[in-house]
């Protein structure tokens, strides 16, 4: 119901991260309008990225990716709109229902809630990095052997955050899973597949460290 | 052949690939996040769509002006769909679309264009039929039997009043599609083309809708979905946002335009489920009949009228009834069909008002339903309900856990548990297959169909492997798009009657033009032969036998497509409609803080022949999470004030989290006389009864009746502080 993720997002370089924004402004703060993110931005000259495109280059699953955009587009936005990588959804947009969840620096993040420019210098992890060509990661094989996904929209973002989760806590149980993956939300009702599913993937990821 | 083949299926135990518990096929593809949903897809050339949409709940447009607008950089087509002078009835209302090159410059367009309103009065919440004034219509009277002498009979009375909102649908993918409206410039085809790529539930009639709204010939839109993401019934047609992005497209000379909503309109206008309110007086006698049943109801679907469904629920054959309808014309977005439309709703006033009845004679309320279960209207219904109700009892520990209403203990957290009923038509739909058989051997099922996340392809698949005697990794399917054979939309549980049906028709006809080719080979008759783990045989000698390839070969060059037919008449023995449940939750409320807290939750299902158990136990889950959801957090919550939705997001707008709902048993009622009635869809009837359980476990633990769902702490608190709600 509630989102339970660590809302330690790597402090942003620009210093104007949605986030921050949001909390400064306040969620009923509304519209985010472009024109406060430009004020915003005015006043703290030093830094000033925008209005228009700039080139940044994000650390895509181990490969340096150069794109340009807005400053104001956001990781998620990034991924999906400029670079095709889509496993990642759109769905709340405001940092709630996890489907856009993506690793950053080790963290699991909710990329509608970070800025593209701000995500520059970090190591991120997107589900298409997960495996090579049609290998299942075991984090995915879970899922399918569990049967962790209807629709699907909502299993990208689960399986990132399964993934997140598993490696601080490989050692899981159940009521773990219950409270690691409560800021992931699905419409279709797969709850009880994702359960025995990060349990599994908990056993098969142990399995592979200690025999490899 | 002259005969009509024989079509039925194996019985149970000689079943090889029908029964089996497959993973989806598609899995893979979804949890390794390759599949490309419509709304992921990015077309040569691709424009990004943004709308703008009305503030207000009740508007009319009195100018409006997008000459600036359309000379931003980046912008290359507006298209304004509410001119001025158009009154909008609902906030959300779609007024204008904007493409460019980017997201950003489209919503920030769309964000600029001017536009001015007169504000007009607006109804907006609908739980107090005394507010609704003039917007409130009654209809008839229906009257079975002598209500008012049965009331004076009885035993014993009780009455209650019960409440259920109006709930989002919530669909992660949101509504809206990628379309492109070309110009024909083919000298030989000056007729326009459109290629478009929804998020629908409806591959194979989306063509056909939007050619009326288009002019365009439906043979010229080309409709093509691989993946969706939810529909739950609001997806069927091509709506505004397929227009608006059409004319976006022509505008922009052809230019492929993605239009999708945003989370807060895919709220307020892409579809809800209506609410309703009743006040119910039931009669009985004291061994647990009912003999009378009056319903006063009012609810609301949006601007349309839509009425709230019909008591009693499911005990339709009551023989004593009373009962007024009203309908309350809202400014807010329009219904659409939600999983079992209308059934929710009436198993919640039904059910809740039995339990009440229960209460007030002091029985067992699985005792009153089995009491009653003679009034269900359905042939084989009466006699399904009573076992179903003993065995989700005995899965639940009813017996060892159930305390008469309110005997729950002097500490602050209280235990109760509820029980209720659904039911669900759902006969398979029509539907058409293609099977080819090639003379390599290889097979491919073509149907236009979609899988909305139910395992569709898995089963289509199953069925034409069974009936073929291959294994699932030799049959080759392709759906999603509307140049196959056409299916129908998905919904109403009508899907998987339907495809299972046309593809074991397709299967075995095409089979039979094998066993015409190859049985000189075995010197045989055609219908002496027999499709079986990949070999053709001889019935009776099963060393008389070609494998499948050396089979296939006998084709010589020519392949074998067949096609089958389903009419969305019951078959008996392939397909049928008609399933029951019986669902209760077992849960505990604080009365301090009113959280509800889900222990256990038992669902009880027959649903005919199951193609794939760990298939249909995913629809149960998932109807049973999703009713769970609605039952404790959901709520579309209005201001009157203002005519402003309140929680169009996911922050306050609460679904359930992976933490919040217990542990689900389900129970597939896979008994032989059930698998004998033929194929039975599965999406709807377990969605049915959870609100009910749920509603009636909270009276079971508080003692008193809380109206209103969702079981939140404030509806909770209210009621045990003695406000009403
Ligand atoms: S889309 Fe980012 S959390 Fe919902
Ligand atoms: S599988 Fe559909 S939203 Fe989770």
């Amino acid at each position: 119901m509630s989102s339970r993720k660590d809302p330690e997002t790597p402090a942003p370089a620009s210093g104007f991260s949605r986030r921050g924004f949001i909390a400064r402004v306040g969620i009923g703060g509304g519209a985010l309008g472009t024109g406060l993110l430009e004020n915003e931005a005015a006043a703290a000259p030093a830094n000033v990225a925008g209005p228009g495109p700039v080139p940044i280059t994000l650390n895509l699953n181990g490969k340096p990716v150069k794109l340009t955009v807005e400053p104001r587009v956001t990781l998620v936005d990034a991924l999906r709109n400029y670079l095709d990588l889509t496993g990642a959804k759109r769905v709340c947009d405001r940092g709630t229902c996890g489907a856009c969840t993506v690793i950053m620096g080790g963290k699991t993040v909710y990329a509608c809630t970070v800025l593209a420019i701000d995500a520059q210098g970090k190591n991120i992890e997107t589900i298409e990095g997960l495996a090579a060509g049609t290998a299942l990661h075991p984090v995915s094989q879970a899922f399918w052997d569990n049967d962790a996904q209807q629709c699907g929209y909502c299993t990208p973002g689960f399986v990132m955050a399964c993934k997140g989760f598993l490696d601080e806590h490989p050692n899981c149980t159940e009521e773990d899973v219950k409270h690691g993956l409560g800021g992931n939300l699905c419409r279709c009702g797969t709850y009880i597949g994702v359960r025995k599913a990060a349990l599994q993937a908990a056993k098969t990821m142990k399995g592979a460290t200690k025999n490899g | 052949m002259a005969n009509t083949p024989d079509y039925s299926y194996p019985p149970m135990d000689k079943r090889k690939v029908i029964g089996q518990r497959y993973k989806r096929l598609d899995g893979p593809m979804k949890s390794s996040g390759r599949a490309k949903y419509s709304s992921d897809l990015k077309p040569p050339d691709m424009l990004f769509g943004a709308y703008l949409h009305s503030p207000y709940a009740h508007a009319k447009v009195t100018s409006i002006d997008t000459s600036d607008v359309e000379k931003m950089p980046g912008v290359k087509a507006v298209y304004v769909a509410a001119p001025a002078g158009t009154e909008v009835n609902w906030q959300g209302y779609e007024i204008a679309g904007v493409a460019a090159t980017t997201e950003e410059i489209a919503r920030e367009a769309a964000r600029m264009i001017k536009i001015e309103y007169e504000v007009m009065p607006h109804l907006v919440k609908d739980d107090d039929l005394a507010l609704a004034g003039t917007r409130a219509k009654q209809g008839g009277e229906r009257v079975v039997g002598d209500p008012d002498k049965a009331f004076q009979d009885a035993d014993a009375v009780s009455e209650g009043q019960y409440g259920i909102p109006v709930v989002y649908h919530c669909c992660l993918e949101p509504h809206g599609q990628i379309i492109q409206w070309k110009p024909g410039t083919d000298p030989d085809n000056k007729s326009d083309q459109i290629h478009v790529w929804p998020s629908t539930q409806n591959v194979p009639d989306y063509a056909g809708s939007l050619s009326q709204n288009l002019k365009v010939p439906a043979t010229n839109i080309k409709v093509r979905m691989d993946y969706i993401g939810g529909g739950f019934g609001s997806k069927f047609t091509p709506d505004a946002w397929a227009i608006v992005g059409a004319n976006l497209s022509k505008k922009a000379g052809g230019r492929p335009v993605k239009l999708y909503l945003d989370r807060a309109p895919e709220l307020m206008i892409a579809g809800n489920r209506p609410s309703a309110y009743a006040k119910i007086k039931l009669g009985g006698k004291k061994d647990g009949t009912i003999t009378a049943w009056q319903t006063e109801s009012w609810g609301s679907g949006g601007f349309q009228p839509v009425n709230p469904p019909a008591q009693p629920y499911t005990y339709a054959n009551v023989p004593n009834i009373r009962e007024v309808r009203t309908t309350v014309s809202l400014n807010g977005g329009s219904q659409r069909a939600w999983r079992a439309p209308g059934n929710q709703q009436a198993s919640y006033l039904t059910c809740c008002a039995i339990e009440d009845f229960a209460a007030k004679i002091g029985m067992d309320p699985i005792e009153v339903f089995k009491a009653n279960a003679q009034y269900a209207a359905r042939t084989g219904a009466p006699d399904t309900y009573r076992y179903q109700l003993d065995k989700a009892a005995e899965l639940a520990e009813w017996k060892k856990l159930w305390h008469p209403r309110g005997q729950s203990g002097s500490g602050t957290i209280k235990r109760g548990m509820g029980v209720a009923i659904g039911s669900w038509n759902g006969n398979g739909h029509r539907s058409q297959c293609r099977t080819v058989i090639n003379p390599d051997g290889s097979v491919s099922v073509e149907i236009g169909s979609q899988d909305l996340g139910t395992g569709t392809r898995t089963i289509i698949t199953q069925v034409a492997a069974e009936s073929l005697g291959l294994q699932m990794g030799q049959v080759k399917l392709v759906i999603g798009n509307n140049d196959l054979p056409p299916d129908g939309g998905s919904g109403g549980s009508t899907t998987v009657g339907g495809v299972s049906t046309s593809t074991r028709k397709a299967a075995i006809n095409a089979l039979m033009k094998l066993y015409e080719a190859c049985a000189p080979a075995l010197g045989a008759q055609p219908e002496d032969l027999e499709a079986v783990d990949g070999h053709i045989r001889v019935k009776g000698s099963p060393n008389k036998s070609l494998t499948w390839q050396a089979a296939c070969r006998k084709l010589g060059a020519t392949s074998i497509s067949e096609m089958g037919a389903h009419t969305g008449q019951a078959i008996p023995g392939l397909v049928t409609g008609g399933a029951a449940g019986v669902q209760i939750a077992d849960l505990s409320v604080d009365t301090e803080t009113g959280i509800v807290k889900m222990n256990r939750y038992v669902a009880v299902h027959d649903c005919g022949m199951v193609i794939n158990p760990r298939l249909a136990e995913s629809q149960v889950y998932g109807a049973v999470i999703m009713g769970i959801s609605t039952a404790l957090y959901e709520e579309r919550i209005m201001d009157q004030q203002t005519g402003k939705t309140l929680n169009p997001d996911m922050e306050f707008y609460k679904l359930a989290g992976i933490g919040d709902i217990g542990n689900i048993i389900v129970h597939m009622d896979i008994r032989e006389e059930n698998d004998k009635r033929g194929v039975i869809g599965l999406g709807e009837p377990p969605a049915v009864p959870i609100c009910a359980a749920v509603g009636n476990a909270v009276a079971n633990a508080l003692g008193v009746r809380v109206p209103r769902i969702p079981m939140t702490p404030a509806h909770v608190l209210d009621t045990l502080e003695g406000r009403t709600a």
